[in-house]
């Protein structure tokens, strides 16, 4: 434990994209959640042990320039494709959580070169056939963040009884991005779940049981539709599940990769 | 000096708790619409007309209205219907929108033909104003806060244009899109109806608006405050290039007229109860602040500001501590307002001093008395109104006049107010035209 990560900057179409990298191994790219970068957490040393991984923030989040342009999340996907080609990275894995597995996802439609392998958890997207995607606008993003746990104790470990200025500003901050890229439909893309037949390289989708942003359904139906994946459901786990189930998801993944 | 009449018609309903002491929450955006009864809806849909109508009668030069949705502070969800209603009943007065929410309209070109229609109806007595609305509304219609600002001003100039050149044109903007804009209806005013802009505090609104040369309609602000934005006004305006007078200011703001002292008082503490706008001080609701703060609606850095950032304090509305705060004391801040002449009531003769204070210190050309307000009922309104017609309008003018408080229709400007100088030099333009047109085929 204890990876000192390098910090650095790429140009991808005009805009510097920030970016955290520590570790060995294969190359793993992960793209947080809607609610930003929250920066080297304590899961990115444990994926670090296993990857040489690359932690960016996503255009328009935290650090990284905003597109102004941009409108939708398949517009995010295009500028992070440009991203793996700039660092010339080569058999990645890519691994989304929440927000940025529906990034993942709507890449890996539109290009695999360079891919090895798909992670997606708790990732929207997908119009659930049953039930919503939890609306982030219309509470405090406080309590937003809370749901993303499976308990309260959870999100206290991650956080502790009154959070950090630092993330507080950053979920506020976040939202406005978020707010550009998806409203109407809230957080799906009709469009994609019809492509992702194309998506040939094997993909591992993970969903924490206990879910409460993106509900399981959606986990389900990406199984469904990826034409080489499989679903793991982690138990007492939430959206957050690579934050709550560190070490099941890092085993996951890794038994996934090496298999 | 022009002197409209407001009330923010708020859906009255004595029997759904939330009046008085039964402490039921008033939620701002927590309400369901379960308890709407529409025959009480139309009841005080068609009192407040009534209620305008006499306003008219009582010698109000304008009669304003404003939106709202879902809310029960406000039943002026679709204003341009009660509009369209006055523009038919009313004879005289000017009809004030303060205003339509502009971006939250898919199609602005549809609101173009609403407003020209209902100016055509009432021969010209439309006053239009537009606002960006609260997070309210965003949500309501569900439009994208981030892009708020932008369509607002994509969205004006769209309908300005559609007012004041001919059609066919083709319109392509980031936000809006129109293959044939040629609307069959135009306005009956040329170019088209005075804009007034209502607002707050916010600067950027204030800035635009005095490059327009569009009168800023102060809503219900402290006096101070409201001095230092409309010297920001005339700062902007300098800017500009022209010099900015009271036809370029409006000021709304709270006025109960009433028998008694003692009538008049209770009545105007009215004003703070029951489901009346919980973005006021002292009244019974509470205001879910990241509603209202959606994100981006407010304008932001490109990158994250390693600080703290005032709107992201503002933004951060915290469920916890709303249902932890005391309710409002009202008697406290009813006494507050009063003292700072938020809220003025009185017999006529009481009353008309205030409203000179009130005058003197912000010199606006135009003015909106906002009454029946709150938990007033009709009795409460018409014994103002009637107060209002006999005593203080008469009073009110002479002091304008007075003090040489111009409204936008009291002064002959080159460039009125309401109206922006591209605009100005264009319909002057067309006009030449036309007249060299006419002279040729004279000839």
């Amino acid at each position: 434990m204890g990876i000192n990560p390098s910090e650095a900057q790429v140009e991808v179409a005009g805009l510097n994209i920030r970016y955290f990298r520590g570790g060995s191994g294969p190359v793993a790219i992960k793209l947080h959640h809607s609610t930003g970068n929250p920066g080297w957490m304590s899961s990115d040393d444990a994926l670090a042990e296993k990857f040489d991984l690359i932690v960016p923030d996503l255009p328009g989040y935290n650090q990284s320039d905003r597109p102004v342009w941009a409108r939708s999340v398949r517009d995010i996907s295009i500028l992070m494709k440009s991203f793996v080609e700039e660092l010339e990275l080569k058999d990645v894995t890519l691994i989304g959580c929440g927000l940025g597995g529906w990034v993942a996802a709507e890449l890996a439609t539109m290009y695999d070169a360079e891919l090895s392998n798909l992670v997606i958890s708790g990732a929207p997207g997908i119009k659930p056939n049953e039930g919503f995607i939890e609306d982030q606008i219309m509470m405090d993003w406080e309590e937003y963040v809370q749901l993303g746990f499976s308990s309260g104790e959870n999100y206290l470990a991650a956080y502790g009884e009154d959070a950090a200025e630092v993330y507080k500003e950053l979920w506020d901050y976040s939202r406005e991005m978020t707010a550009r890229l998806t409203w109407k439909p809230w957080m799906y893309n009709k469009s994609l779940e019809p492509l992702l037949q194309l998506v040939k390289i094997p993909t591992l989708v993970i969903w924490g049981a206990d879910d409460r942003i993106t509900p399981l359904t959606c986990g389900e139906q990406y199984s469904a539709a990826l034409p080489n994946s499989s679903l793991q459901v982690i138990e007492n786990a939430g959206h957050c599940v690579e934050h709550e189930e560190t070490s099941k998801f890092v085993e996951l993944v890794s038994e996934f990769i090496g298999g | 000096m022009f002197v409209g009449y407001f009330t923010e018609r708020p859906y009255q309903d004595k029997s759904s708790g939330y009046f008085g002491a039964t402490g039921r929450d008033l939620t701002d955006l927590s309400m369901s619409n379960r308890d709407y009864d529409p025959k009480l809806g139309a009841d005080l849909y068609n009192r407040y007309l009534d209620e305008k109508v006499f306003a008219e009668e009582m010698g109000f030069d304008g009669l304003m209205l404003n939106e709202h949705h879902s809310t029960p502070f406000c039943m002026g969800g679709v204003m341009n219907v009660e509009a369209s209603i006055l523009a038919r009943i009313t004879q005289r007065a000017k009809i004030v929108l303060l205003g339509n929410v502009l971006p939250i309209w898919e199609d602005p070109l549809w609101l173009a033909e609403e407003l020209a229609e209902i100016d055509m109806i009432s021969r010209g007595r439309l006053v239009t104003g537009w606002v960006r609305g609260t997070g309210r509304e965003s949500v309501a219609h569900n439009s994208q806060p981030p892009f708020n600002w932008e369509r607002f001003q994509e969205a004006h100039d769209l309908v300005v244009k559609a007012w004041s050149q001919p059609g066919p044109f083709r319109w392509e903007s980031d936000h809006y899109q129109f293959r044939y804009v040629n609307p069959w209806s135009r306005p009956y005013q040329n170019p088209h109806p005075p804009i007034w802009i209502p607002g707050v505090m916010s600067r950027n609104t204030v800035k635009w608006a005095a490059e327009h040369r569009y009168p800023y309609v102060m809503l219900a602000t402290e006096l101070g405050p409201t001095v230092e934005s409309f010297k920001y006004y005339e700062e902007c305006a300098r800017e500009a290039g022209y010099e900015a007078g009271t036809q370029h200011r409006g000021y709304l703001w709270k006025v109960h007229v009433d028998e008694t002292e003692e009538l008049a008082e209770a009545t105007a503490r009215k004003y703070i109860q029951g489901p009346s706008n919980p973005f006021l001080e002292g009244n019974q609701g509470n205001v879910r602040s990241f509603i209202q703060n959606l994100p981006g609606l407010t304008s932001r850095t490109n990158l994250l500001p390693t600080s703290q950032v005032a709107s992201a304090a503002r933004a951060r509305g915290k469920t916890d501590q709303l249902k932890d705060a005391p309710k409002s004391d009202m008697r406290g801040t009813f006494e507050e307002q009063s003292d700072k002449m938020g809220i003025v009531y009185g017999t006529p003769k009481t009353v008309i001093p205030k409203i000179r204070h009130v005058l003197e210190t912000l010199r606006p050309g135009s003015i909106i008395f906002w009454d029946g307000d709150g938990a007033m009922d009709h009795d409460d309104a018409m014994r103002s109104l009637r107060l209002f017609g006999s005593d203080v309008l008469p009073a009110v003018r002479e002091i304008g006049k007075e003090l040489e408080l111009d409204s936008p229709f009291d002064v002959d400007d080159e460039i009125p107010a309401g109206y922006s100088p591209e605009v100005v030099a264009a319909a002057k333009a067309a006009e030449a035209r036309a007249a060299a047109a006419a002279d040729a085929a004279g000839a």
